[in-house]
């Protein structure tokens, strides 16, 4: 039997904004199948967007959802998660808004562990907006605000996450939607901050100057500078430089979740342990 | 009412009357001279079971706070000048989406990082219009140390009855003040906690923001069955980014009209020996003070001065001032910066003869310093 989508979408808010052939329909199709297949109650999550076209995302699906600020929406996420612990808390946001005007609620979001699913829609490039440079963009690359090539050196968004503490790491892209469904059921299921990074096309803005000029040749991209971790694991080092690793780059169960570790502060407050002290860490600094 | 008799710090009161109002999360930033606020309710949060949360910045301090009121929670962030320049944004979104919570702002010197750690009133106008746009701020600004404590309690009320962020200005001598006030009991706190609106339909009848043109929004708890959205597009009565023309004007209209319509609910003033008043002297927060002190000295030497202090910065007590303005020749308003409520009594006053005592140099106005500019008038 088809997949009963109508269940989980806002059919009124449909068609959506994006673009012809935009791959955040394809990310929002995985989710949902993900959500279906976690057998979570739509009442017991929230999806919280910031600024962009990923920032449609939320009010495309039928949770409980937040449209925030630029930028902002680890640090709204943060919020909501604490008030209460027990429900999922899923990000989305894309590559300028997670990385660069948001970049620093993202580390701190990934220093903290905190148990949030950050999706990070990756299409390198400030789509809604026109064709800006974004952290992500390729050097060399055109873009609207740097006409004669882009020369910003790029982020890269799982090792980021990773040096900063997040406790599940993983990159996917849109082209493989089973696989990135899978992911996406994992990054959720996980204790801990998970980074889910989803390479993506924007055919449009990215493409309509840099030779890309449809969804199948951005895609085409896409998968020329990706492969499988085990693929991309194998390759001499001066190999690696232009490829991106997919699957699960990082996954450490052990890692102490911030809502658990406050839970011990209140029970410091309420008298029901001792104080935190150096002791109660194995790594301290 | 019955009262209880603490000692204790402008800051500190702010942060019980927080828990007593029945706060439940906090997040923040280290600000001077606020960060008091945050040292206390990090302690009494998790006593309760409630969470205090110190935040990368100050934009993710009332980010958070936003994020926990969508979930149903009395939330509380306190900062100074620069943290409000920063958090601006975040009480636009707050604005737009409705979303109730508490900004205590312990004022210091500014512009920029200006004087840290001494005492200034400058942010009397950004706390009219801190985000860019139209809607209509609701700002406290506390005269006593007790009032550090129940204007708090009133904000959380206020903000739940509004449906929008409350800013309460303390500002520093008033938040490191330490000294004794009479504050309410915690009963008569807990008695008088008007919590949200809520809508107990069936979820597919609710319209979170499908109400009458001077109400706020009826936004329920967050997972319980009733999913809608937050943004801080203009939208429609579901929540939904709209661009249609009516709706996108009624909007705006009705964030303007709930409080202004309704500004009798909010506003309070204090007036102190007034009755026979030839000089209205017009001072808040801790010059208040200083002008209590200066008009026991006049009155003794024959010279009939009176406050009138407004609680309520915004909106302002305007029908109130301007009856006195009408009957008082001599007007004077003392405060620490220059003219920003002035410009606003003599707005609502209609009269550009109001003089004003303007000191903005880090340091508290004296007693004497009011009485010899009124022996001027």
């Amino acid at each position: 039997m088809a997949f009963n989508y109508e269940r989980y979408l806002r059919l009124q808010k449909m068609p959506t904004l994006w673009c012809w052939g935009c791959g955040d329909g394809v990310i929002l199709k995985s989710f949902v199948r993900a959500i279906d297949k976690m057998g979570i109650n739509q009442d017991d999550v929230c999806v919280v967007s910031g600024i962009g076209c990923s920032g449609r995302f939320s009010s495309y699906v039928d949770f409980n959802t937040v449209h925030t600020t630029h930028g902002r929406t680890i640090a709204y996420a943060t919020g909501i998660k604490l008030a209460e612990p027990s429900k999922l808390v899923v990000c989305v946001a894309g590559d300028g808004d997670a990385l660069a005007i948001g970049g620093n609620h993202t580390i701190h979001g990934c220093r903290r562990n905190i148990d949030l699913t950050m999706i990070i829609i990756n299409n390198f490039i400030y789509g809604l907006t026109n064709s800006q440079t974004s952290p992500t963009t390729p050097r060399g690359m055109w873009t609207v605000s740097q006409k004669a090539g882009n020369i910003d050196p790029t982020f890269n968004t799982c090792n980021l996450a990773i040096a900063a503490g997040a406790s599940f790491v993983a990159r996917e892209t849109m082209i493989e939607p089973k696989k990135l469904e899978k992911t996406m059921i994992k990054a959720m299921q996980h204790k801990g901050f998970s980074m889910l990074e989803v390479l993506s096309n924007c055919h449009i803005n990215l493409g309509r100057k840099n030779k890309m000029l449809s969804a199948m040749e951005n895609l085409e991209w896409i998968d020329s500078i990706s492969m499988p971790k085990k693929k991309y694991d194998a390759l001499p080092d001066e190999e690696k430089l232009n490829v991106l690793p997919l699957g699960i780059l990082k996954e450490d169960k052990e890692a102490d979740e911030y809502c658990s570790m406050y839970a011990e502060i209140q029970k410091v407050h309420q008298g029901e342990r001792k104080k935190i002290t150096q002791d109660d860490f194995e790594k301290k600094i | 009412m019955a009262t209880r008799e603490v000692i204790s710090t402008g800051n500190e009161l702010a942060a019980k009357a927080a828990i007593d109002a029945g706060c439940m999360f906090f997040g923040g930033y280290p600000l001077t001279p606020s960060s008091e606020v945050m040292h206390v309710i990090s302690d009494l949060l998790p006593k309760k079971g409630g969470t205090a949360i110190q935040m990368e910045d100050e934009i993710a301090g009332i980010s958070a706070v936003i994020g926990a009121a969508m979930v149903g929670k009395r939330a509380l962030t306190a900062t100074s000048g620069p943290g409000m320049s920063l958090k601006a944004e975040q009480l636009g979104l707050a604005q737009m989406a409705e979303v109730p919570l508490v900004c205590v702002n312990v004022m210091r010197g500014g512009p920029s990082t200006g004087l840290p750690t001494r005492v200034s009133q400058g942010d009397i106008l950004q706390s009219k219009n801190p985000s860019h746009g139209d809607y209509k701020s609701i700002t406290l600004c506390a005269g006593s140390l007790a009032e550090c404590y129940t204007e708090v309690v009133r904000a959380f009320n206020i903000a739940d009855r509004f449906m929008q962020p409350v800013i309460v200005l303390l500002d520093e001598t008033i938040g490191h003040m330490h000294g004794k006030a009479d504050i309410p009991t915690v009963e008569d706190v807990e008695a008088g906690i008007v919590p949200r609106k809520r809508f107990d339909g069936a979820p597919e009848d609710y319209l979170p923001y499908g109400c009458e043109h001077d109400e706020p929004a009826t936004l329920n708890p967050m997972y319980e069955g009733y999913r809608y959205h937050f943004t801080g597009l203009h939208h429609d009565e579901h929540g939904f980014p709209t661009e249609e023309i009516e709706t996108c004007r009624k909007l705006i209209q009705r964030l303007e009209d709930k409080v202004e319509l309704h500004k009798d609910e909010i506003e309070s003033y204090e007036e102190f020996m007034m009755d026979d008043a030839e000089v209205m002297i017009v001072a808040y927060g801790s010059v208040s003070l200083a002008a209590k002190e200066a008009i026991r000295s006049l009155r003794a030497e024959g010279i009939k001065a009176g406050l009138f202090r407004p609680i309520t910065i915004w909106p302002s007590p305007a029908e109130k001032m301007k009856e006195y303005a009408d009957k008082i020749e001599k007007v004077l308003v003392v405060e620490l910066n220059i003219a920003q409520f002035h410009s606003e009594v003599q707005r609502a006053t209609a009269r550009l003869d109001i003089d004003g005592l303007f000191k903005v140099n880090g340091r508290p106005i004296s007693p004497y310093e009011i009485v010899t500019k009124v022996k001027e008038l």
